[in-house]
């Protein structure tokens, strides 16, 4: 069985960002770039399935600038067979990648895609479900547990009160919760390994995908600062302030 | 043009959240959009549906109870939604894990894209939501025919339930072959839901192991309190996932948040920095947490609980 995992290069998520002075947009220039951390997750998902016989290849899968290679170097060096780079300047937004992806899927026939849920610039949560309604297959979202069996895999998902399991028909889609494993650092020789791996770029118009939005962004803002507070030195000096201060108690 | 909420529940019953995304529709409805439809979907559901009917500002309860929308699974709910939209301008869920797992199903298939998290509204085109968890607010414009969107429930004052909508029957059915429920095991707390509690007490790496969580149970018992966790905490095993407070577990914005041994990472702080006031325990006079805390209390949490659950 074939395993596509998706990966998206963002900010790292140590970096404090910056909204630019005019407000346009999050400032992103000389900021530290990585992948996505749930997109790791799925990565590593994807190599322990290879490692333990279930998957036969594993293919890494970006949409993105040319930059956005390094992260599919970096998924080869986890263990990633090769990679696929729809490389593109503009802006995408989770549907058009979704659409990509789907051309993708059309092409390669995996029997599972592994997705990370969100990524942590536009917190959208979108790209995985829409991957699924659009190739009309099922979905496993927020998992914390995988287990292929055959033709199914059983997913133990991560809901609001607690763990949901379903079982779906392969072929399939997954996204990463964070609790879905460890991932591994890459070993130095593999780096240099992943760097002779197989690389395709495609472009949107080989899959004949407009990357245009109806979504606008009108403007980006800087939350409302939070001030901090004081410092009270005793147990009851906080009770006191709760009760007659902050009125909270 | 009008607008539909899919109305969360759980356990037989409507959540707490349903009442917030209705607010945001009647912000929407105020701005020029239309009547507010809810739709109930499940199986077992007409104690839900109920429920709903009373929210104040609905229309109408729309009910499609049929064993294959059972437990909310992504593939019939979604084709479900996608028969209903037709006629509506906005379709709006709780950014709950079903209305983040269904949502996208229902932009893609109808070619739009999807709003998350939106957290004001600015007009009937225009809203608010965060990115970068939080890091940074954008004010996005849609200009799709069909605006699909999650809400985060905490961003909006519930409605109040003294309505009577009336309740009309949904009777498409969808088939599902492709996706089984198995099982589902669900935290059993008497304490307040996570999202919707008046006050938090949040326990993190500092509280040292799951056993020591107990020391926060007294504290949340005299407070009504839920009890959360850093993602630190969970992923160190001394809490349940569905305890996370953050960027990717629950957003959380009581009256009162005392976070316990917490550093605050940003994850953390996307989860919780819109709470009215934030109280931190933590030994290290330097740890972030206190940056966003009204107050702070620097000193060692063992001899800290105990003395607060008692003073209390």
């Amino acid at each position: 069985m074939k395993v596509l995992v998706a990966v998206k290069r963002v900010i790292d998520y140590n970096v404090k960002i910056r909204v630019k002075p005019d407000h346009s947009d999050v400032d992103l220039t000389n900021v530290k770039m990585a992948m996505n951390p749930f997109c790791e997750i799925a990565v590593e998902e994807a190599v322990r399935l290879k490692e333990k016989g279930v998957a036969s290849e594993v293919v890494a899968v970006t949409v993105g600038p040319k930059a956005a290679q390094e992260q599919l170097r970096t998924a080869m060096a986890l263990g990633a067979d090769r990679a696929i780079h729809v490389q593109t300047d503009d802006k995408v937004e989770s549907l058009a990648v979704a659409k990509l992806l789907k051309g993708v899927i059309d092409e390669e026939q995996p029997g599972l895609v592994i997705l990370g849920k969100q990524a942590i610039d536009t917190d959208n949560n979108q790209t995985g479900q829409m991957l699924a309604a659009l190739a009309g297959l099922p979905q496993g979202t927020f998992a914390s547990e995988v287990d292929v069996q055959g033709e199914k895999v059983a997913v133990t998902r991560e809901i609001d009160g607690g763990l949901q399991s379903v079982e779906l028909s392969l072929p399939a889609i997954v996204t990463t919760d964070l609790r879905l494993n460890e991932p591994r650092y890459a070993k130095l020789p593999d780096i240099m390994k992943a760097k002779k791996k197989p690389l395709d770029v495609k472009t949107p118009e080989d899959y004949g995908v407009a990357t245009a939005s109806k979504v606008s962004l009108v403007k980006v803002e800087a939350p409302a600062e939070r001030k901090g507070g004081v410092k009270v030195g005793s147990v009851d000096e906080l009770v006191d302030k709760l009760k007659n201060e902050a009125k909270v108690l | 043009m009008s607008i539909l909420v899919l109305a969360d529940h759980h356990d037989g019953q409507l959540a707490g959240t349903t009442a917030h995304v209705v607010a945001a529709a009647q912000e929407i409805a105020k701005a020029g959009g239309g009547d507010i439809d809810v739709l109930v979907a499940g199986e077992g559901v007409s104690a839900i549906a109920d429920a709903a009917a009373k929210l104040d500002g609905v229309s109408r309860v729309r009910v499609a109870d049929n064993a294959v929308y059972a437990h909310q699974l992504a593939e019939p709910l979604g084709a479900l939604l996608v028969e209903l939209a037709d006629g509506y301008s906005h379709v709006l869920a709780s950014a709950s894990t079903t209305g983040k797992n269904v949502m996208p199903r229902l932009a893609a298939l109808k070619d739009v894209s999807q709003l998350s998290d939106i957290i004001a509204v600015e007009g009937i085109d225009t809203f608010c939501r965060p990115i970068y968890a939080g890091n940074a607010i954008a004010t996005v414009k849609s200009d799709d025919a069909l605006k699909v969107m999650t809400v985060r429930s905490t961003a909006f004052d519930a409605v109040a339930s003294a309505g009577s909508a009336g309740i009309e029957s949904v009777d498409t059915v969808v088939d599902n072959t492709q996706s089984t429920f198995l099982k589902e095991e669900l935290a059993e707390s008497d304490r307040p839901e996570l999202g919707a509690a008046k006050v938090v007490i949040s326990g993190g790496r500092g509280m040292g192991n799951g056993e020591n969580f107990k020391l926060l149970d007294g504290i949340a018992d005299k407070l009504g309190a839920a009890i959360g966790a850093s993602r630190a905490a969970v992923d160190a095993g001394y809490a349940h996932n569905d305890m996370q407070v953050g960027q990717t577990g629950k957003i959380v914005a009581p009256d009162l948040y005392i976070a316990v041994g917490i550093s605050g990472a940003i994850q953390h702080l996307a989860g919780m920095k819109d709470s009215k006031v934030i109280v931190a325990i933590n030994q290290d006079e330097e740890a972030p947490i206190f940056q966003v805390a009204d107050y702070g209390l620097v000193g060692d949490l063992f001899e800290v609980l105990p003395e607060l659950e008692s003073k209390l």
